[in-house]
This record gives C-alpha cells, sequence and structure tokens, in this order.
C-alpha cells in the first residue's frame, strides 16, 4: 500500500491555479521528486504536504490515515527547509532533541536517541555548538537529524542543498541516499536541479504550470519523454518535427524533418492518428558522428554540416545541421586525449542512431 | 592611522559634550554629597577660616550619607520607586508584545504608517499629554463615573482615580509605552518564519512555538525596552506631582525636594547616588541573567 496518497489537490492563489488536480502514489521507501521550474507548483504542493497550505479541494492521506486537513505539528512527518532553519538560541543538541521535547519523551532516552542521530550525522564533536558556529554542510546534516530523530514516515525536503556550493553538494547527494535507505523513511524531495533528480530518485514527477508532466523512473523521463515540456526542461535535447505516417503493430512508423523515414516501437500508438504532428526526440549523447559511411543497421544522415561545438573537458557538443536548416547537437564524450573538436567546423559528417533511442512525443500533449 | 584619528575626531564633539553634561555633574554630585548644606541652598565653602582664631576648618561630613542611609523614609520611597517601575515595565511589555507583534507581521506597506501611529504621540509635549491624562482620570471625567458605577454596583465605596498610585502607574505606562514598542518591533521584525513553521513542523503547537522560539529569540527586544521603560521610569517625579497623592511620591521628588525646597543639596545628591548606582546594579544583573540563559548570546552574531 502506498504510504502517501495524493488525491486530486487543487491549490489556487487569488486567480491563478498553482496545483491544478494533481494526485500521487508514494510507495514506502521511495525517493520520490518533484522536480520542475520555478513556480511549477511544486514547493506549493510540498508545504500541503506539510500542512502549511490547506488545498482547495482533494485529500492527502499518509498512511491510509486523512491528514488533509491536520495542522502541521499533528502530522507525523518533518520538512527540511531550504534556509535550514535551525533555531539560532539552541545548541546542536537541543536542535536535535526539539522534536523529542515536544512529544514529550523521557529525558534520558531523549539524550540517547539524541547522540545516536549525532552520530549517525558524524556531527558528535560539535553538539554543544551553536548554529552560528557551523559551516553550510554541518547546519545541513543537524537539520537532517532534527528531522530523523522521531523516525517520522516521510520526510519532506525543500531544495535542501540548494545554498551548498557544487562539491558539497554532490557529497550531500551520497549521505542523503544512504540515510534514506539507512532509515527506510520516505522522501519526498522538491529540486529544480534536474541531475539531482535524476541522481537521487526513484522516481521523478515532472511539474510544469500546477500539473505534472510525467511521472517516471528517472531513466524514462530522461530518455523517453512523454511531453515537448520534460524533454526541454530535462538536459539537452533534439526536438526535430516529426509526423506519423502509419501506425503498426508495435509502434509508430514516422517522417522525420521532412526527410527522413523510420519504425519505432510505442506503447502509446493506440492515441495517435495517421498525419498526427509532433516531435522525435532524441538526447545528443545518443547519436554518433563518423567521416566515412556507417556500417551499422542504425539509421543515418549523411551530408551533415559541422557548425562548431563546445568542449567541456569530459565530453565536447557539436552543433551541426542539415538540409541547410535542421539544427541538431550531438555529444561525444572525450574517450581518448583528443583534439576538442575532433570534427572539424563546416565540414560534413555522418550521424547515426538508434531510433529506440529517441521517442515520438505528439503536439497536443505539450505545454507550450 | 589615518582611519583611527578620523575615528576619533567624528566622536570628539559628542565625547567632549557627554564629559561636560554629564560626567563632570556627576563627579560633582558625588562630591556634594559629602559636603554640609548651606542654610539657603549650596552647600558651606569647603575651607573655612575661623574669624578670631584663624584656625582651618574643612566642612565635610558623612551626617548625608548616614542619615540617608537610615532613613525609613527615603527607603521606603526608593522601594515604592523600585516597585513603580518594575510594573510599569511589566504592563508595557504586556501591552506592546502583541503591538509589535501585529505591526512586524502586517503588511509592509501599512508598517511605516503603524510605526508614526506609535511615534505620533511625541509630537506633543509631554507635560501636555499628562495633563490631557488628568482630565480623563478627574473625577467629573467619562472613565471615573463609569468605574465608580461599576464598583458601587458590586457594593463597594465610589474612589477617585486621579491622584492616587493607580493613576501615576497608567500614565508612567502611557508615556512610556512606544521606547517598549519600538526596540520589540525592531526585533520581531527580523525574526525568520521559517523558524516558527520549523518549530510547527516539528510538533510544536502556536503556543509552544511562541514560549520556545520567539519569545527567546526576541529577549534583546525585551530587554533593551525594558531598560528603555524602566531606567527613566525609576527617577520620574513630574507624573506622580501631578496625577499622584501624598502616598505614590517617588524617589525623583524626593531628589527634587531636597535641591529645590528643603535646601538639602548633599541628602539630594546621596539620594540620586543610590538610584544611579541601583539602577547601574539591575542592569549589571539582568545582563549576567541574560548572557547566562543563552537569551543574548546569538543576538551578536
Amino acid at each position: 500500500m502506498a504510504i502517501l496518497e495524493i488525491k486530486n489537490i487543487t491549490k489556487q492563489f487569488d486567480d491563478n491555479l498553482v496545483v491544478d488536480n494533481i494526485s500521487i502514489n508514494i510507495e514506502q521507501g521511495e525517493f520520490f521528486t518533484l522536480l520542475g521550474p520555478s513556480g511549477c507548483g511544486k514547493t506549493t504542493l510540498l508545504r500541503m504536504l506539510a500542512g502549511f497550505i490547506t488545498p482547495d479541494s482533494g485529500s492527502i492521506l499518509l498512511d491510509g490515515k486523512d491528514i488533509t486537513h491536520l495542522p502541521p505539528e499533528k502530522r507525523p512527518l518533518h520538512t527540511i527547509f531550504q534556509s535550514y532553519a535551525l533555531f539560532p538560541h539552541l545548541t546542536v543538541f537541543d536542535n536535535i532533541a526539539f522534536p523529542l521535547k515536544m512529544a514529550h519523551w523521557d529525558k534520558h532516552k531523549i539524550t540517547a536517541q539524541v547522540e545516536e542521530l549525532l552520530e549517525d550525522v558524524r556531527l558528535t564533536k560539535f553538539m554543544w555548538r551553536y548554529p552560528h558556529e557551523l559551516s553550510g554542510g554541518q547546519k545541513q546534516r543537524v537539520a537532517i537529524a532534527r528531522s530523523l530523530v522521531d523516525r517520522p514516515k516521510l520526510l519532506l525536503l525543500d531544495e535542501p542543498l540548494s545554498a551548498l556550493d557544487a562539491r558539497l553538494r554532490e557529497h550531500m547527494h551520497i549521505e542523503l541516499v544512504k540515510l534514506q535507505e539507512e532509515t527506510g523513511v520516505t522522501f519526498v524531495y522538491v529540486t529544480h536541479d534536474q541531475q539531482e533528480a535524476l541522481a537521487l530518485s526513484s522516481r521523478i514527477a515532472v511539474m510544469n504550470l500546477g500539473s505534472i508532466e510525467q511521472l517516471d523512473k528517472p531513466a524514462v523521463v530522461y530518455s523517453k519523454p512523454k511531453t515537448y515540456f520534460v524533454a526541454d526542461f530535462l538536459g539537452k535535447c533534439n526536438l526535430l518535427k516529426a509526423e506519423v505516417l502509419a501506425i503498426t503493430d508495435t509502434g509508430v512508423k514516422l517522417k522525420v524533418a521532412d526527410s527522413i523515414e523510420f519504425e519505432i516501437v510505442d506503447v502509446d500508438n493506440g492515441n495517435y492518428a495517421v498525419g498526427q504532428i509532433g516531435w522525435y526526440s532524441i538526447r545528443p549523447e545518443k547519436i554518433k558522428l563518423s567521416r566515412k559511411m556507417p556500417t551499422t543497421e542504425f539509421m543515418y544522415i549523411d551530408k551533415v554540416v559541422v557548425n562548431g561545438y563546445y568542449y567541456y573537458g569530459d565530453a565536447t557538443l557539436y552543433e551541426l545541421s542539415f538540409d541547410g536548416q535542421v539544427k541538431l547537437q550531438v555529444m561525444l564524450s572525450n574517450t581518448k586525449a583528443e583534439e576538442p573538436n575532433f570534427f572539424i567546423d563546416n565540414s560534413e559528417v555522418f550521424l547515426s542512431f538508434d531510433p529506440e533511442a529517441g521517442n515520438f512525443i505528439a503536439e497536443d500533449q505539450c505545454s507550450n | 592611522m589615518f582611519k583611527l584619528t578620523e575615528k576619533y575626531s567624528l566622536s570628539l564633539a559628542p565625547i567632549v559634550y557627554l564629559i561636560l553634561l554629564f560626567l563632570l555633574p556627576t563627579i560633582i554630585m558625588v562630591f556634594v554629597a559629602f559636603r554640609i548644606p548651606g542654610s539657603y541652598g549650596g552647600v558651606e565653602p569647603l575651607i573655612v577660616k575661623g574669624a578670631s582664631s584663624g584656625h582651618i576648618t574643612i566642612n565635610m561630613s558623612l551626617d548625608s550619607i548616614k542619615f540617608a542611609l537610615s532613613s525609613k523614609f527615603i527607603w521606603q520611597l526608593f522601594l515604592r520607586s523600585m516597585v513603580y517601575s518594575i510594573i510599569t515595565t511589566l504592563c508595557c511589555l504586556g501591552l506592546s508584545y502583541p503591538l509589535a507583534m501585529m505591526v512586524a507581521k502586517s503588511n509592509k506597506k501599512y508598517r511605516d504608517i503603524l510605526l508614526l501611529l506609535v511615534i505620533i504621540p511625541f509630537w506633543s509635549c509631554f507635560l501636555i499629554r499628562v495633563y490631557a491624562w488628568m482630565i480623563i482620570l478627574g473625577p467629573q471625567s467619562a472613565v471615573n463615573h463609569a468605574i465608580n458605577y461599576l464598583i458601587e454596583s458590586f457594593g463597594f465605596a465610589a474612589v477617585n482615580l486621579l491622584y492616587s498610585p493607580v493613576a501615576v502607574i497608567i500614565c508612567l505606562v502611557y508615556i512610556n509605552l512606544p521606547f517598549m514598542i519600538l526596540p520589540l518591533y525592531a526585533n520581531l521584525e527580523k525574526h525568520d518564519e521559517a523558524l516558527i513553521e520549523a518549530s510547527r513542523d516539528l510538533g510544536a503547537s502556536r503556543w509552544q512555538s511562541f514560549w520556545k522560539i520567539t519569545l527567546p529569540l526576541s529577549m534583546p527586544g525585551i530587554l533593551a525596552g525594558g531598560a528603555l521603560v524602566f531606567i527613566p521610569s525609576i527617577g520620574m517625579f513630574v507624573v506622580p506631582e501631578l496625577v499622584g497623592n501624598n502616598c505614590s511620591l517617588m524617589i525623583g521628588n524626593l531628589i527634587k525636594q531636597q535641591f529645590l525646597q528643603t535646601m538639602n543639596w548633599p541628602l539630594g545628591s546621596v539620594t540620586a547616588i543610590v538610584m544611579t548606582v541601583s539602577v547601574l546594579a539591575i542592569s549589571a544583573l539582568v545582563g549576567v541573567i541574560a548572557s547566562r540563559t543563552g537569551g543574548l548570546r546569538y543576538a551578536n552574531k
């Protein structure tokens, strides 16, 4: 059974529909991420789960119990705030002991439990320090310890790592996943950072304009985006104009960029009609380039012109075009100590890809 | 080096001002405490040469200090001033806290207007405002009638609000209220709403959030406001003189009397010193307690 059931939640501020009829079931022990740009409603949804905002309609069930109208303190879940929100007048120990004191735990049990958590986040040495005497990463760990100390059923994390620098953030990614696995607490994580979402989550809900555009495992969301928005928001993506030529038993036959035709597997093919317009989406790193005619059974396009490149160190991103106007991006990893631009500007190259590496996005499913 | 001289040259004027008009008079006051009162005010000359004998006597004595410290009357006034000031401070705190909180939480657009309303009373003279209270509390006033009606309906004898300790405290609270509201507002306005949300999230009710988070964090504001109310209240003499009676005289009245009516400058000086020292002692004590309990610990960071 799902630990958290969000049923038809809607929230409007003035005339602005911020969360539009969202339903999600989150399983026990999941690392669930709400991903979206700012203003997509992800934080509002999280604050409704925490109890700081009451939804206009719909209900929230935690462990089968309706918590929609419970005040925040009555909900067996905790939030980790973007600003950590550590109590500046309390020591690390007292910060972590706060939820236990509120729950009227026995004094000895509080001490034992807090000391255990301090050990988990390796802050035992700092337990009598005040928050302003800690570094950003240490503050973050205190916030996590404080939220896990009474073993909540659910932990909500509101962009908790956005205030940390890149290195520390990566380090905290590993710690978060480890803590989540050790404690088995279900995490609902809000972020606008797509890489963070892909790296941490067991499932991702991509949100835009108050609705969920796609809810899938990270690999599916990334390589088979269902909408134009998802393809565009998560990393780099080639979105080529496409038209459905025929519907086959297992998928669709597409005509892409008015020039190439191929067939792909698509379970949603029942939803399309012949002549359906949309996009064929394929990620830049799923395309190969070669100077000679490729000897694969994959699709290939010839006379592709190299327009320029961006050197990232581990990979190089090439800007290409064919038929004079269709633009493409291809990401090649630099496996050898080769020149940053192995393919020289204005040269003609062959481009090949496995059609199944991409997918078809019908136009009526797009949101922009 | 340049910066150092600049720092001192800028603060030179206020330093000179304070030395001339605060430090020097205080030192003079301490010396006066050891002198002998003059017959018509002032003090007897320090060195007197006997007219006939030519014998030189130095006119200094501990009499005023001995008298002041042993006088039951002075200690009574002193104690009463303390009690009045403490009551005033607590009343101001109780009235100011919800108000400061309301202003701090109100829409930014209206905050300036609300703060302006708090300081508008300063636009008229302090004495006029006390006179206004004499009318409000006077025997013919609606307030006095209403209260007496209530009291009599319970079978008690009618009272006069004006010229009573109650009137003194009402006026002291009224006069000092803005000095409590402003520092409290300045403190509460800076509070991070996320801390309250975090405490609620971690299991504290609204009430517990207030006691465990808001109140301790506002301690610096409470102490600043408390000092700004308590210290002027304890030396106040105009209010008890205008709206009080013989049983509500405060230590300020005694000091004023010693200097202007009884013409006993040394005794007035001793009384003033006792008051100054006790205010300093109380301030230090509160400061120590506050830093021990951690209330101020984070405030300097």
